[in-house]
């Protein structure tokens, strides 16, 4: 089993949880078992086409997943993911976007 | 003691220290990494923080505080009551006040020998090189990701480092990118969220501790560049977890094929980036699919005349506590498993914080079924500002 780890802007959509334990032997089905289990959050990394979002980097350990083999990046028992997106925040709470 | 080539020479012969700031910068005199001659560097170094909000509170006082001689500071905001929780720089006395002009008060009090520019503007595409030519080293403290974007296209082609932090809840990211030497922003994400994805930051909530984590690792990188000593976290992400209290740290690389730090950048001048990052292509989006709407006026008076219509609270229960206006309570999340509980023919009004999350609520109706749904302008925000001002806003 890999540990996945959840940032907080995503966990609403893992129940909550900010470490998902999955099943897989690559980092791409990895995650496709972590979308699966919960469906909302497959539109928050995935674009239509299925490719990972441009602002939404995979990390094995402490490597982006983009700079090893992508989603075909292997992984075992004992590795860990880290979902990590951009974040905006660090100004004034009446500029920040209301949307 | 130096690792590397400080970013700021100290001058020789000028810019000697006089006996009083001996006296105030004696701690670090007294260390061999810093020294009299670090002091002059520190003290010649001039600096930009952009934004005297979360982060820019902490950055602006230690800076301040460790004699960086040129602190410039770029917000065009007023103070306002909900800044208080963590902006620091801004006290309770000068809620309505300019916060370029408390932000120069306060730094001028805590040490005087700051020379202090003022711009009070937004950045733009417009004044954004012209802003920055005349700094060392600029500090992103923004909340947006435009005003991201645009610090770091503007460091990479002035060739300067931008000192990035990033705060949501009970997280942050720092990091320095510095196309020079490694990495940029948009290495990292080359491009934005659309907007709506990503929660706001007044609609998500910040611990307003954290800035004061990130802000203080970014003062402590700016001083490190200027002073040319230790590991600067160029080509390193830091990530910070306060709930967890653990710091990690990810490796970042130089993308060959970044539009505009790149091999062949097809970024060569600032762009637009309130179009980059979709801004009025989303709000076109919600004009052309606008959900109904009904301002707090109307509701109160249709409510007053007994009128057919009921209204419906999509936010979370713990903001219910803070106020209400005593209507049935079903958090968005909750909604489409709970339909049934509402009646397709009667007239229903849905608000929330400020109007957000019940227009996708009203959607999400009609979606259903629903053809009587009005999305209630401005949320509860509004009523208290329009209607009832003993309901608290928040």
């Amino acid at each position: 089993m890999t540990k996945v780890r959840i940032p907080t802007p995503l966990r609403q959509y893992v129940s909550g949880n900010s470490e998902v334990e999955v099943s897989g032997g690559t980092a791409g089905a990895a995650l496709d078992n972590l979308t699966d289990q919960h469906p909302d959050l497959r539109q928050h990394l995935y674009t239509g086409d299925g490719k990972l979002r441009s602002f939404v980097n995979v990390y094995k350990g402490d490597e982006d997943i983009r700079y090893l083999d992508g989603p075909d990046t292997e992984v075992s028992d004992g590795d860990e993911l880290s979902i990590i997106p951009s974040i905006a925040g660090g100004a004034a709470g009446g500029r920040c976007r209301e949307l | 003691m130096q690792t590397r080539q400080p970013l700021v020479e100290s001058p020789n012969g000028a810019g000697e220290l006089s006996n009083d700031e001996i006296s105030r910068y004696s701690r670090h005199l007294i260390m061999p990494e810093v020294a009299l001659d670090g002091q002059k560097k520190l003290k010649a170094a001039k600096v930009l923080t952009v934004g005297t909000g979360g982060l820019g509170s902490p950055l602006a006082l230690y800076l301040a505080a460790a004699g960086v001689g040129t602190l410039g500071i770029v917000d065009f905001d007023v103070v306002d009551e909900s800044n208080l929780q963590r902006q620091i720089l801004h006290g309770t006395s000068d809620v309505g006040r300019p916060k370029v002009e408390s932000a120069r008060d306060r730094i001028e009090d805590i040490n005087p020998n700051v020379n202090v520019v003022v711009h009070e503007e937004a950045l733009t595409s417009e004044n954004a090189l012209d802003i920055f030519a005349d700094y060392d080293v600029i500090v992103d403290g923004t909340d947006n990701f435009p005003t991201r974007y645009l610090v770091n296209d503007a460091c990479v082609l002035l060739g300067k480092p931008n000192v990035y932090g990033s705060i949501f809840r009970f997280e942050g990211q720092a990091s320095v990118f510095w196309a020079e030497e490694g990495p940029c922003y948009r290495c990292l994400y080359p491009e934005p969220p659309p907007p709506g994805l990503v929660p706001s930051c007044a609609e998500g909530g910040v611990l307003g501790i954290l800035p004061g984590a990130i802000g203080t690792i970014q003062a402590t990188e700016t001083v490190k560049l200027i002073l040319g000593i230790g590991e600067p976290l160029i080509g390193r992400l830091m990530l910070y977890d306060a709930l967890g209290m653990s710091f990690r740290e990810m490796k970042l690389r130089k993308d060959p094929n970044c539009p505009v730090c790149g091999e062949n950048p097809t970024v060569t001048e600032l762009i637009d980036y309130q179009e980059f990052c979709g801004i009025p292509q989303a709000a076109a989006a919600e004009q052309a699919n606008g959900v109904p709407e009904i301002s707090v006026t109307e509701l109160k008076r249709k409510m007053d005349a007994g009128e057919n219509i009921n209204v419906l609270d999509v936010r979370e229960p713990h903001e219910y506590e803070v106020a209400n206006i005593g209507v049935k309570l079903v958090p968005l999340g909750e909604l489409p498993q709970r339909l049934a509980e509402f009646d397709q023919n009667e007239n229903l009004a849905i608000h929330c914080k400020t109007g957000g999350r019940s227009a996708k609520a009203v959607k999400l109706l009609q979606d259903a079924g629903f053809e009587n749904v009005y999305n209630v302008k401005g949320g509860i925000t509004a009523w208290s500002e329009e209607i009832d001002p003993s309901v608290p806003k928040y």
